[in-house]
């Protein structure tokens, strides 16, 4: 099991830690209503080091990144990041991924921590000997700093202007005088950051951030409220509401998968699938009962099996229970009444827009 | 963690205090802990019966699901209603206003299978 640099950190705050990802996460501290509420209400920092680096260099790492993923990498400019999936040849998704454009000819991709290996895998195998690819997740600390308070918290230590950085872009500067990217990305919905660095500037970066955050009453956050913030936003979690069985079409990512960019994997089958219509749809679920969802339950239509609920919590901000899931693209309108077996008792339910939370 | 000492305990992690008869049912400080924020608790009608070693309801965190256990067989003569407005008190305050069940002993003897305070301890310290 791996550690992150943060992980003496976690310790001394009292946090639980769990497996995930192949490493010794920090699944909550305060507690996980606490942790989301700052989050929504204040800024929040989540040690996401976890994740993956990987370094793609040279003339075709263009065209091995177009080859390779859905979205249009030709779009991007230095400076600008992208959200984006790799998939099989079946249509099924690799993983999910952001694309952050370096320079010219270079680009770094950030991937799922439980995905390292594989992706790496996959990516090597299509990757042309001309281009220089590079893994280094285990040299990389990564902190998301997230909420409405963290550009002021974040503001106190660079000379950057934060506020001029849009949504899906980032610099490369310096920030309590260590060079990083800052990048204005999130899983919260909420304003934020995420900031990649050497891990062995770790401590003096976590220090330097909760010092400045002090006044906003900054908050260490685990994997626990990632989940729940995410979830209200309706953003997908590999390994949950997409895999290696599921297509971005069908996933909701057909915003992301361009069709029309020319050649990469799985596009003829995607085509297809786009073509007949999809069969099934990735809906967002709300339950009208007390009670809370989960990943596994069963969703039931008309009485028979309608599908499987893929994420499903309690929403700290809404206080009801929400969930994602597969169901016939017949019953994924927005309004439709479904039910939800929860542990033998069926619970009704509506297919409701996403993302479950309106942010203004 | 506390653990009261005039409280007994199941191997599932409730506890049970009794009282001319009537057994205060709730869960541990332990459990609390492990199942972090409670945001529901399904709790039986007063008049129903419930068994020893049985479920009598389900309590809902964010994160997990658990079902409770009865220490004891008898009948609901009380449920707590302030938890179901209050779920956090079952965090906050687990053996006092967090409670969750009165029950009418049908058959005392069946405490002599509970842990004793110390017993309990051990077994959450495996």
């Amino acid at each position: 099991m791996k550690r992150t640099p943060f992980f003496s950190i976690h310790q001394n705050l009292g946090a639980k830690i769990v497996p995930f990802g192949g490493y010794e996460m920090p699944v909550q501290y305060a507690g996980i209503m606490e942790e989301h509420k700052s989050v929504r209400n204040n800024v929040g920092v989540f040690d996401v080091s976890h994740m993956g680096e990987f370094f793609a260099k040279g003339p075709n790492a263009l065209s091995f990144l177009q080859k390779i993923t859905v979205n249009d990498v030709s779009k991007l400019v230095p400076g600008k990041a992208q959200y984006s999936a790799m998939c099989y040849e079946n249509g099924g998704i690799v993983d999910d991924l952001l694309i952050y454009m370096l320079a010219e000819h270079s680009y770094m991709i950030v991937v799922n921590a439980a995905n390292i290996d594989k992706d790496w895998e996959w990516m090597k195998s299509h990757c042309p000997s001309d281009v220089g690819f590079e893994n280094k997740s285990d040299v990389t600390a990564l902190l998301a700093i997230q909420g409405p308070k963290s550009l002021n918290t974040m503001q106190k230590l660079t000379k950057a202007d934060l506020s001029s950085i849009q949504y899906y872009n980032f610099v490369q500067s310096t920030l309590a005088g260590v060079d990083m990217i800052i990048s204005r990305t999130g899983y919260t919905g909420e304003l934020g950051f995420e900031i990649y660095f050497d891990v062995m500037h770790g401590e003096k970066i976590w220090t330097a951030i909760f010092d400045a955050g002090k006044e906003f009453n900054i908050a260490p956050i685990g994997l626990g409220a990632r989940d729940t913030l995410r979830l209200e936003m309706g953003y997908c979690l590999y390994g949950n509401d997409i895999d290696q069985t599921t297509h971005p079409l069908e996933a909701g990512l057909g915003w992301i998968t361009k069709l029309n960019k020319g050649d990469f994997i799985g596009k003829p089958v995607l085509e297809k699938a786009k073509a007949e219509g999809l069969k099934r749809k990735l809906v967002g679920m709300m339950l009208s009962d007390k009670a809370v969802p989960r990943h596994g339950y069963q969703i039931v239509v008309n009485g028979a099996h309608g599908g499987t609920i893929t994420s499903g919590t309690f929403s700290p901000s809404l206080e009801k229970g929400i969930a994602m899931g597969y169901v016939n693209s017949t019953h994924s309108e927005v309004g439709s009444k479904l039910q939800v077996d929860v542990r033998g008792k069926l619970l009704d339910a509506a297919v409701v827009p996403l993302p479950f939370l309106k942010k203004n | 963690m506390t653990f009261p000492e005039h409280l007994k305990y199941t191997k599932d992690h409730e506890w049970i205090r009794i009282d001319g008869g009537i057994g205060v049912i709730g869960i541990t400080d332990y459990a609390q802990g492990e199942l972090g924020d409670v945001v529901f608790v399904e709790l039986p009608a007063v008049g129903k019966k419930v068994e020893f070693g049985q479920s009598f309801g389900t309590v809902e965190a964010v994160k997990a699901v658990s079902d409770l256990y009865s220490p004891v067989t008898g009948e609901v003569t009380d449920i707590n209603k302030e938890i179901q407005d209050s779920p956090e008190l079952v965090n906050k305050e687990p053996y006092e206003r967090g409670w969750m069940i009165k029950v009418k002993l049908a058959n005392a003897g069946e405490v002599k299978n509970l842990l004793d305070v110390e017993a309990y301890k051990k077994l959450i310290a495996k």
